[in-house]
């Protein structure tokens, strides 16, 4: 996928990705992050 | 100095059916649809499926988490025969129990109970419970007096099989703080915690006036509107169970608090200030039914449906009391990165570099111990499971093990989840009692406890956050020893200074 240009919004699990590092990762690809938030399951 | 150990763990289980219509998710979905309660009864289990619930009967120590990993699947469909409420780490009461331990740690008349729910209430609780002339204040109201009640004033009502078998009353006309939702969850933390903690002055070492310090880790917020969340529920508890030489504070941490309160303990103790700590933590109401509609949409009973709480106490130990090791705490600082491998390097892999310890010498790590059959049916996966295998890809990268040793790693050296979704109360920590007794038997040399903590949750940071510690068994000279039998202590009898 070519997140160059995209906006996203970040939404990261505890126990999986969370969303600062969704945040890094689609940054560094690229994207324009305007939300990022990590979510709890458990 | 005095090497600071787990001198003892209790647990407890409240049986709470009729409140999981209070927890949040529930309370939520209720508003929007009312025809969810129907199949919400519908779905709810009885005392003795609860009771007899594998996963449940591992919590109070009457079945090891290796022995649960060995019963056959789904725990739902394959109950324990003979099933006992009591076990060697603890206990599981039931709703009616539960009301009266409430009623017994109101101490602003808050709750009011129908005269049948108190009396059964009381009876069931008698002999069973240090609180002293507190089995008193378990007195109800004739029906009509509740109905009234019910009818007329700011509050919730409380039932039982579907019956009004009680009143939470609203403690202030405009603070939320002191609403009736609120106070009850405060109250069903209070009530649990203090089930727990009686238990360990009961059945440890240390009697109730022998504790020197309590620190409540729950997930309440106990406070009215000009300081939300103040807490203290620690002493609140320690005064119910008869603690009068102790003081106490709450440590809050989301659900790495547990583990967080008992690395304060140990240090407290390790530096004299105080000789023996009780780290407490009482049920989360809100989490009552938290995945109700995934299990309502899978088909499987609604299994959020009991409060959860612990007590551990910490003091100096003998040769025989597993040591909590200083030197090797795990923490994740805020530098850290919140990637899982990140997590891990920071909770275990950096303290057992310090300790010159590899991750193939720890016996057994106790992780997030969520009870899979819970969370599995609501998409949430195995978290114990993923928690593990994480660990074990450490291990591989380190070079420890080999890539076709994660299974054997995952099963050496974990256990399936067996706590409720209880937020601090799986936590790693479910695990300390049967570690203890493990150790005495001389099973088990090293554990290791990691809690994670979702701080992200409350907006005021986007960081996680974590604590780890090793549990070690002592190098005992004494090759006779056996773990001690059963002794109850009743309320105000004092310790014998063991």
């Amino acid at each position: 996928m070519e997140l160059r240009g995209k906006r996203v919004i970040a939404i990261g699990e505890r126990e999986g990705v969370q969303g600062p590092s969704l945040k890094l990762l689609a940054e560094s690809a690229g994207a324009e992050v305007v939300f990022s938030v990590t979510q709890c399951f458990v | 100095m005095p090497t600071p150990a787990l001198l003892h763990a209790s647990y407890a289980l409240a049986h709470a059916p009729d409140l999981i219509r209070y927890g949040s998710k529930p309370t939520r979905e209720l508003a929007r649809d009312p025809s969810l309660l129907d199949r919400m009864a519908a779905s709810l289990r009885s005392w003795s499926d609860a009771l007899a619930y594998a996963p449940n009967q591992t919590f109070i120590g009457n079945l090891s988490p290796e022995t649960l990993a060995t019963r056959p699947r789904p725990w739902t469909q394959h109950p324990i025969e003979g099933a006992q409420p009591v076990g060697p780490l603890g206990r599981m009461v039931n709703q009616i129990a539960l009301y009266g331990l409430m009623k017994l740690s109101d101490d602003f008349d808050l709750l009011v109970l129908s005269e049948v729910v108190a009396r059964a209430a009381r009876t069931a609780l008698e002999g069973q419970i240090n609180v002293g002339e507190r089995l008193n204040k378990i007195v109800g109201v004739p029906d009509a007096q509740l109905g009234h009640i019910a009818e007329t004033e700011t509050g919730l009502p409380l039932f039982h099989d579907g019956h009004l078998a009680g009143f939470m009353r609203a403690a202030h006309a405009q603070d939320s703080s002191l609403g009736a939702d609120i106070l009850l969850e405060n109250l069903a933390c209070k009530a649990t915690a203090v089930l727990a903690l009686s238990d360990a002055a009961r059945r440890g070492p240390m009697a109730a006036d022998q504790i020197d310090y309590v620190i409540n880790t729950g997930e309440e917020a106990v406070g009215d509107r000009y300081q939300r969340g103040a807490g203290n529920l620690a002493k609140a508890v320690g005064e119910v169970v008869g603690c009068a030489n102790a003081t106490g504070s709450d440590t809050k941490a989301f659900c790495a608090a547990p583990v967080h309160g008992l690395i304060v303990a140990a240090s407290m103790v390790q530096a004299g200030v105080f000789n023996a700590v009780a780290v407490i933590g009482g049920g989360s109401l809100a989490k009552l039914g938290m995945k109700f509609l995934g299990h309502l949409k899978s088909g499987v009973p609604v299994m959020e449906d009991v409060l959860g709480a612990m007590a551990f106490v910490v003091g100096p130990g003998t040769d025989h009391d597993p040591v909590i090791r200083l030197d090797a705490v795990g923490r994740h600082p805020i530098r850290a990165g919140s990637s899982p491998q990140a997590m891990y390097q920071a909770l275990v892999v950096d303290p057992l570099a310090r300790a010159g310890l590899k991750l193939t010498d720890i016996d057994r790590y106790a992780v997030e111990l969520h009870n899979p059959e819970i969370t599995l049916p609501a998409g949430s996966g195995d978290v114990p499971t993923t928690n593990y295998r994480t660990l074990a890809a450490l291990a591989v990268m380190r070079k420890e093990i080999s890539r076709d040793d994660i299974d054997a790693f995952v099963a050496q050296r974990g256990m399936p989840g067996f706590a409720p979704t209880q937020g601090h109360i799986p936590a790693g920590v479910p695990y300390l009692g049967h570690a203890r007794a493990a150790m005495q038997r001389g099973e088990l040399s090293r554990v290791m406890v990691v809690a994670k903590g979702s701080l992200f949750l409350g907006r005021m940071t986007q960081l996680a956050d974590g604590v780890s510690f090793i549990l070690e068994r002592p190098t005992t000279k004494d090759e006779s020893f056996r773990p001690p039998s059963l002794v109850i202590r009743q309320y105000g009898e004092e310790g014998n200074g063991a």
